[in-house]
């Protein structure tokens, strides 16, 4: 009797270990992805500007300043439903360089969705085919790079940007790095 | 007004559903049968106030009413009507909606198929389905009203998300609701039977058909969706262990397994325990299947509207309903008499095998959808299990899984003689011996041993299965036998055969198209041919046409065989107005040998040059097929007449079934 008791208690004990693991893991942000490029210099590049194709920028354009680099495109449905928080931080954040990192999208079709919802960019690289995406270990949009003026990427944030994140995840490294910067 | 309606219905049925889950089951407890007996109308108005609110949501979409912030982000005004209703489960709050009117209609159904089960089963059944319902409706009406207004209301809707813009799609969220919930009213069965703390084979009987008919929407729903991923994904894939998917798996392998245990409790008076731990499991898999989707636990490509509030919710939710059934188990499991003794050769213990092994797969695929959750729990970093380890799992233990199907249905119950059984066997593991050896043969397999090894097992449960045909036959006078089993006698032993046939056909589907399945990747110019296992690919250019809600790019390819055009393909690549990713239309030439699939990749160049994929798929619909005949091997067995003749002696008293009041 005792013993079928207690081997009657197993599945519960079983699913009680399972219960406690899935609430573990609803406080993981699934979205937290380790990138190995934290605290490594960016990649080299050499991109179009997406609104001047005759202009080539390089790297340099992340140097002196903590720059956000946020990759989008315009068939990304999460990127238009970040669209409107990236306009507001821009507006309010002006020490922050807004890099746009157009990847695998097309000239046009980008355009349109600026002039359509506004452009909260200082600069916008174009990567068309995903030529320094890949250096970047872009695997999907939006992604966002912190990197802080010595051009290190210092954070990555995978997944749309919305009030929260810009306050409790982002702009606590932004405002530390520009600090070290003064 | 009318959304307000829907709303306020919702909110009825949820006091409705607090009544229904405890005053039938005070009454069953205390004896007291007019609390007993407003269990079925509980269970007609839960369907009637859910009803309305369904009816409701479906008014809004088709009228374009995109005040109600649920219409406006999963409908447009472009949309075809037929995708306007599935649009009511496109999303979170809809699908929620459309679980919670599943649940109430099987409780409907409950109460109006089970007119002579004693009242006392009845009200605890009804009683536990209302708790269940409690919680989802509280679910919905608290964290995911899908009647939510919006202010001021947009002009025209955000489109329903393209990939969801298709008929299999429309289809497959039911279908798998109806499987999941389905398995809701054997959990309940289960359940009342702890509460009331008989478990015998009148019990068994009674959840015997509700188990197997959830078990045809199951596998029909898991069929489409595996169709769906196949043809609009544009990977040319048919399974991709991803969680959702899997999430659907889990419940469908122990569904199995208990529709299985359910015939030996119910023959046998045996693995009674081990049947009621089963309920539980599909049940409480299929909760979980749900908390997995949408709580964004875990990363997959079909996850929608992932929130943590919502999933926190689900998982209390979740450890009430788990927790507690399984508590209620641990307290009365040891009461619960061993059953029927059977010796180490016998149909039981074919049964417990296969049990047992199906067990086990539930098991590991559960653990492969949680590893990356239990890696990073303990501190091992990411990982994702992928394909390979899923593969191999069960790739190593179907063999016994089809031993065990293979012989089962010739053993007999209780006690087999090994010699008799071997003797009458034998046919079948020549012919499958013969099967592997002719397929070993360098012409047929090039070497691949996988393929003779897969047909192999397709060979002998096709071979046991016709000898235990022939020997029923035999003592029924032949055809003139068949034909009054199937008129009605005894069905489900049809219904069994016709199921295990459709496992011998997925497993040859599965076998050949993983060998000998092509896949290539080119660029083509108009104009020009591409040749590939033996077919020849004329394309002949892209152009641009419009659809209703998208313009799409349509690709224009002539297939021959030989000199012979066999068929004339029209894959697309679409961009709904709406925005979004554009979706591939893979264009396929369906044939039950092979298909032929091809999937628009991106433009190259400016001379009109695309990339393209195509594929050669070799026995790719016998994976459905055999699906379909799993399906309609449980509807044979659901019409069994024995069904119906024991809904109406049950009201006789079955020893312990009446008792229980």
């Amino acid at each position: 009797m005792n013993t079928s008791a207690s081997r009657a208690l197993i599945p519960l004990g079983i699913f009680l270990a399972l219960a406690g693991l899935l609430f573990y893991g609803l406080k993981l942000d699934p979205r937290e992805i380790p990138s190995p490029l934290i605290d490594k210099p960016a990649p080299d590049f050499t991109l179009e500007s997406l609104k001047d194709p005759s202009q080539t920028l390089t790297k340099e354009v992340l140097l002196g300043k903590v720059s956000l680099v946020n990759v989008w495109a315009s068939w990304c449905p999460s990127c238009r439903q970040e669209h409107a928080e990236l306009m507001r931080i821009a507006r309010q954040n002006q020490g922050v360089q807004f890099l746009g990192f157009n990847w695998k999208d097309t000239r046009p079709e980008a355009l349109q969705m600026l002039q359509q919802f506004g452009d909260p960019y200082t600069t916008i690289l174009y990567d068309p085919d995903n030529r320094s995406g890949i250096d970047w270990g872009v695997y999907g949009a939006p992604e966002t790079f912190i990197v802080d003026p010595q051009g290190i990427i210092r954070h990555k944030h995978v997944g749309p940007i919305d009030a929260r994140v810009w306050e409790q995840e982002i702009r606590p490294i932004v405002e530390q790095y520009q600090a070290k910067k003064s | 007004m009318v959304p307000e309606l829907g709303h306020f219905a919702l909110i009825l049925a949820l006091f409705l559903a607090i009544i229904q889950a405890s005053v039938p089951l005070a009454g069953s407890l205390s004896g007291n049968r007019t609390w007993m007996s407003m269990a079925r109308p509980l269970a007609w108005g839960q369907l009637t106030f859910i009803g309305i609110a369904f009816l409701c949501l479906l008014q809004a979409f088709l009228t374009d009413d995109f005040s109600v912030i649920y219409v406006a982000t999963n409908s447009n005004s472009l949309m075809p009507t037929a995708y306007k209703v599935s649009a009511i489960w496109g999303a979170h709050e809809g699908s929620l909606l459309l679980w919670v009117f599943m649940l109430a209609g099987w409780g409907a159904a409950v109460a109006a198929l089970s007119k002579n089960l004693p009242l006392a089963m009845i009200a605890r059944v009804i009683s536990v389905q209302g708790m269940v319902a409690i919680g989802f409706l509280l679910f919905t009406v608290l964290t995911s009203n899908p009647f939510d207004r919006i202010f001021p209301a947009p002009l025209e809707g955000r489109d329903l998300n393209p990939l969801l813009q298709d008929p299999g799609l429309a289809i497959h969220p039911p279908m798998l609701y109806m499987g999941y919930v389905g398995f809701s009213v054997a959990f309940a069965f289960a359940i009342a039977a702890l509460i009331g703390g008989k478990l015998d084979s009148a019990w068994a009987r009674w959840s015997r058909p509700w188990t197997t008919v959830a078990w045809i929407f199951l596998t029909i729903g898991i069929a489409l969706g595996s169709w769906w991923a196949y043809y609009e994904l544009g990977w040319g894939g048919w399974w991709f262990w991803d969680p959702v998917e899997n999430a659907s798996f889990m419940p469908w392998l122990a569904g199995t397994a208990l529709m299985h245990s359910l015939a030996v409790t119910e023959k046998r008076a045996a693995f009674k325990t081990w049947t009621v731990l089963l309920a539980i499991s599909a049940f409480s898999l299929s909760l979980l299947g749900t908390f997995l989707v949408r709580s964004g636990v875990l990363t997959s490509v079909h996850a929608f509207a992932t929130d943590p509030t919502r999933g926190s919710f689900i998982l209390i939710f979740l450890c009430i309903v788990i927790g507690g059934s399984l508590a209620l188990y641990a307290w009365r499991a040891p009461t619960i008499s061993g059953g029927g003794r059977f010796d180490l050769v016998s149909r039981e213990s074919f049964l417990l095998v296969n049990n047992l092994l199906l067990a086990t797969l539930t098991v590991l695929v559960l653990f492969g959808t949680l590893a990356p959750l239990i890696y990073e729990a303990a501190g091992w970093g990411k990982i994702s299990v992928g394909f390979p380890w899923f593969n191999k799992m069960f790739v190593s233990l179907s063999p016994f899984l089809v031993l065990a199907t293979g012989t089962g249905p010739l053993a007999h119950w209780k006690h087999d003689e090994p010699r008799r059984l071997i003797k009458s066997l034998w046919l079948a593991l020549a012919l499958a011996i013969l099967v592997f050896l002719a397929v070993s043969l360098p012409i047929f397999s090039a070497g691949n041993m996988a393929m003779a090894f897969g047909l192999a097992m397709a060979a002998w449960l096709v071979g046991s299965h016709l000898v235990s045909l022939f020997d029923r036959l035999k003592h029924k006078h032949g055809l003139k036998g068949l034909a009054a089993d199937l008129a009605g006698n005894s069905r489900s032993y049809y219904g069994m055969w016709l199921a295990h046939m459709g496992l011998a056909v997925f497993i040859v589907g599965v076998t050949m198209v993983s060998i000998h399945g092509k896949e290539t990747d080119i660029r083509m110019s108009p104009g020009s041919v591409h040749e590939d296992a033996g077919y020849r690919f004329q394309f002949n250019g892209v152009q641009s046409v419009p659809g209703p809600n998208y313009s799409a790019f349509r690709g224009d390819f002539v297939v021959y065989q030989g000199e012979r055009e066999i068929a004339r393909l029209f894959p697309e690549k679409r961009n709904y107005f709406s925005g979004g990713m554009p979706m591939t239309e893979a264009a396929i030439d369906a044939g039950l040998l092979r298909d032929i699939y091809i999937s628009l990749g991106e433009p190259v160049g400016d001379k009109g040059d695309w990339a393209l994929r195509v594929y050669y798929k070799p026995y790719v619909r016998w994976i459905w097929l055999g699906c379909i005949f799993m399906a309609l091997g449980g509807v044979l067995a659901v019409t069994d007449r024995r069904y119906r003749m024991a809904r109406q002696t049950a009201a006789s008293p079955i020893p312990g079934g009446a008792a229980v009041a």
